[in-house]
């Protein structure tokens, strides 16, 4: 079994004050493009119909856009940036 | 078109910025602003950045367009583009041309809109996915609230002649797409242009040289990076869309969107070529956003190293918060507060969501509360101070001390805001709510 950080670079970032978005930047697309969505939202800890997935073979990327753990500056928001949410993925395990 | 960098306040490289001065732009745009940095600059209405680093960035940008002899404009100005960021933008310009000896045509957008008017047009407004419920009365709270300008009101101020225009808030590709727009140029490229664009030369391989160059025709846009080995390749210029961007193939603009999906990028040498975006015009509103107050912060910090603490933080840090709240509700019963306690070093980023348990040879005890005022705020910390410093990890075992890394340890925060809006208002005419001005100063 392979890590997901072994196989794409992940940015985490705001997309809006109430949106945050992970670009999954790929070495091996084809591995990262087979991860279910619900592989992900269960790193994520969120309902996978709140995940708008977008695959992009083209940039050899996959893009995860979900609402906030909690909106941007809220009391309980730990990261007004949206920045450290990729690493919540990098250690997946991805099947050979 | 020349972009000096991302936004006022993040520098470029001077060569590149000359070399694109040289090459005789019809005009030099910027952003100023996002709400990227939080509530607290839109609900205070001042800019994140240094008034000297701005000042002097903004006297460099003048100089270059004088240059150049062409138009400056920016966008979003002093990081929110609310009334008295913008206030304080004119403020510095004025500063800037009085010192030089320099007189200049300044145009000026302004975006606010008053919260009890929102409230009375209601009908005319719709809450964009992931919006948070608002109540009247948290609308009527809001200290700033703005619309995003989109094109047509940038080029009602550009149509002024200004040699200068500051605008509140702009939508980020606004100050881009507007003067090709205006001079009839491919209307899907214009606004991607934009797009790729509205970062600087973050969709290049050297990110951090700030600068980038738009140029506009019927066809199509090309990208050019101007610093020295800089390339825009098509992969770096389509892989931009992807950033802060819920939809990479669909970008909402006021009066329609953009549909990147047909767009094609060609290289051509250090830079690309853009053909075949198309804009599909719609009904015409636009983007609010607002902020309002919430309370009055305090933050404290201490560092505990002893390693059997260190081992068990969690359970150190879940039994500390038990004894704070004992006392807090003890000594001030008719307080409401919000505390939490975060472990740097632990997962202070993530909370529930880290998965990974590292050894850290320290932990962060990162308290932060938040009251109605600030000198509340201040006594729920000094109460939690005490046991910041000593608090056993068992009953009865000798007492710690743990490492306070100032003293006082404990510091007010300020005022503290939440957005509120996520939504978007019809409007019958673009100018509707927002107003130019033009003078010469």
């Amino acid at each position: 079994m392979r890590e997901l950080r072994d196989l794409a670079r992940v940015r985490s970032k705001n997309a809006g004050p109430f949106w945050i978005t992970l670009d999954l930047f790929c070495d091996d697309y084809d591995a990262v493009a087979a991860i279910d969505t619900a592989a992900f939202a269960a790193r994520l800890r969120c309902d996978p119909d709140a995940v708008r997935r977008f695959d992009l073979p083209d940039l050899s990327v996959v893009k995860l856009s979900l609402p906030r753990p909690a909106p941007q500056g809220a009391f309980h928001d730990r990261d007004m940036h949206g920045a450290a949410l990729g690493a919540a993925l990098e250690g997946m395990t991805v099947p050979e | 078109m020349l972009v000096p960098a991302g936004a006022l306040g993040l520098g470029w490289d001077d060569e590149a910025l000359a070399r694109g001065v040289a090459r005789g732009p019809d005009l030099i745009a910027i952003d100023g602003g996002s709400t990227d940095s939080g509530p607290s600059y839109l609900g205070r209405g001042v800019s994140k950045y240094s008034r000297a680093q701005i000042k002097g960035e903004w006297a460099a940008l003048i100089d270059a367009a004088r240059q150049a002899d062409c138009p400056l404009i920016l966008g979003t100005a002093g990081t929110c583009g609310a009334g008295r960021a913008v206030d304080w933008m004119l403020d510095i310009t004025r500063q800037i041309l009085a010192e030089t000896g320099r007189s200049a045509r300044i145009a000026v957008l302004r975006c606010d809109r008053d919260p009890t008017a929102l409230a009375e047009a209601w009908d005319r407004v719709t809450p964009l996915p992931g919006a948070p419920e608002v109540t009247p009365d948290e609308l009527a709270a809001c200290s700033n609230l703005v619309a995003l300008a989109g094109v047509e009101q940038v080029q009602e101020a550009l149509a002024t002649g200004a040699d200068i225009v500051i605008c509140g808030r702009t939508t980020d590709t606004a100050i881009l797409a507007a003067l090709p727009l205006a001079a009839g140029c491919d209307a899907g490229c214009a606004w991607l242009g934009a797009k790729v664009g509205e970062c600087g030369a973050l969709a290049t391989t050297r990110p951090w040289s700030g600068v980038l160059e738009l140029d506009f025709d019927a066809a199509g846009c090309t990208v050019r990076p101007l610093a020295e080995g800089a390339e825009a390749t098509p992969q770096t210029v389509a892989a931009h869309l992807l950033y802060e961007n819920a939809d990479p193939h669909i970008l909402h603009e006021p009066g329609g969107h953009l549909d990147c999906r047909p767009a094609r990028y060609a290289a051509d040498g250090e830079a690309t070529r853009i053909e075949g975006a198309v804009w599909v015009p719609g009904p015409y509103s636009v983007k609010l956003e607002a902020a309002r107050l919430t309370g009055f912060g305090a933050q404290a910090l201490a560092i505990v190293r002893p390693p059997r603490y260190v081992r068990h933080a969690r359970a150190f840090a879940a039994s500390l918060e038990a004894e704070a709240r004992r006392r807090i509700a003890d000594r001030l019963p008719d307080v409401a507060y919000d505390m939490d306690l975060r472990l740097i070093g632990v997962d202070a980023a993530l909370g529930d969501l880290e998965p990974d348990r590292g050894a850290p040879v320290e932990v962060g005890l990162l308290l932060r509360v938040r009251a109605a005022t600030q000198e509340q705020a201040l006594e729920v910390a000094r109460i939690v101070n005490p046991l910041l410093l000593h608090h056993p990890l068992e009953p009865g075992e000798p007492m710690p001390t743990f490492a306070f890394p100032s003293s006082p340890p404990e510091h007010a925060t300020g005022a503290t805001y939440a957005f509120v809006l996520h939504h978007v208002l019809a409007l019958d005419d673009p100018m509707d709510g927002f107003s130019v001005e033009a003078f010469d100063a």
